[in-house]
């Protein structure tokens, strides 16, 4: 199985060793880690991580044969953690692999982006106040979200 | 009469003070009618200003019929990465 979402720590390494292949020179990897400071500057202690997982699990596998149909011969491992996090830990891991280098770092940064656009996974920061706030991707609650009257 | 089972997420889940809940429907209700329902019964809901809604773990169209022992999940904006 080559996506996870987990509630303990992600290795990075057991990600990358998913996407070799003997015919593929290039492997980009990606770490998305929790950040001392929000994006309004507010001091953040640690963040909570929930996901609608068989959901994400086949949004993750989505994206994976998207890029394929778009970069070619790629392959593409995601995990993601759930759970309380603090600064500094590792959220989500991405690996890419291809032939040669243009297809992998593509493919990683069109899994990221698309991950952060639509898997149904959410995220609350806890701040150093000791207040804690929901927080959205940016442009996630657009067009196809269903408008509330 | 029609039941469904609701899950919700994040801040849904915290409105909804609770991870599940059983929603009874009239006959042939829609995904639409059904979250018009929800937020009749848990008015905290109507805070929430932007929410996807899957059906059986697919994303639903507000016109999509409902049936008996469908799952309806309720998925605010999303945060990951």
């Amino acid at each position: 199985m080559s996506h996870r979402i987990v509630d303990r720590p992600i290795d990075p390494s057991e990600v990358e060793r998913q996407v070799r292949e003997a015919g593929y020179g290039g492997v980009a990897l990606f770490l998305g880690v929790v950040r001392e400071r929000s994006d309004d500057e507010r001091p953040v202690t640690g963040l909570s991580y929930e996901a609608f997982a068989p959901m994400a699990l086949q949004s993750f596998e989505e994206i994976a044969a998207e890029a394929r149909r778009r970069f070619g011969d790629v392959r593409i491992a995601i995990a993601h953690r759930i759970g309380e996090l603090r600064v500094g830990e590792i959220a989500v891991v991405v690996a890419a692999g291809a032939p040669h280098r243009a297809a992998a770092f593509d493919a990683c940064e069109y899994a990221i982006d698309e991950l952060k656009r639509r898997a149904p996974i959410w995220k609350k920061e806890q701040y150093a106040d000791g207040s804690a706030q929901w927080r959205e991707n940016a442009g996630t609650g657009g067009p196809e979200g269903h408008a509330t009257p | 009469m029609p039941s469904i089972r609701v899950v919700a997420f994040a801040q849904a889940r915290e409105l909804l003070a609770a991870p599940a809940c059983a929603l009874e429907l009239q006959n042939a209700a829609t995904v639409g009618e059904a979250w018009t329902a929800l937020r009749e019964r848990y008015p905290a809901l109507l805070a929430l200003e932007s929410v996807r809604l899957a059906r059986n773990g697919k994303i639903a169209s507000n016109d999509e019929s409902l049936h008996d022992g469908d799952e309806l999940a309720v998925l605010p904006a999303v945060g990951g990465g």
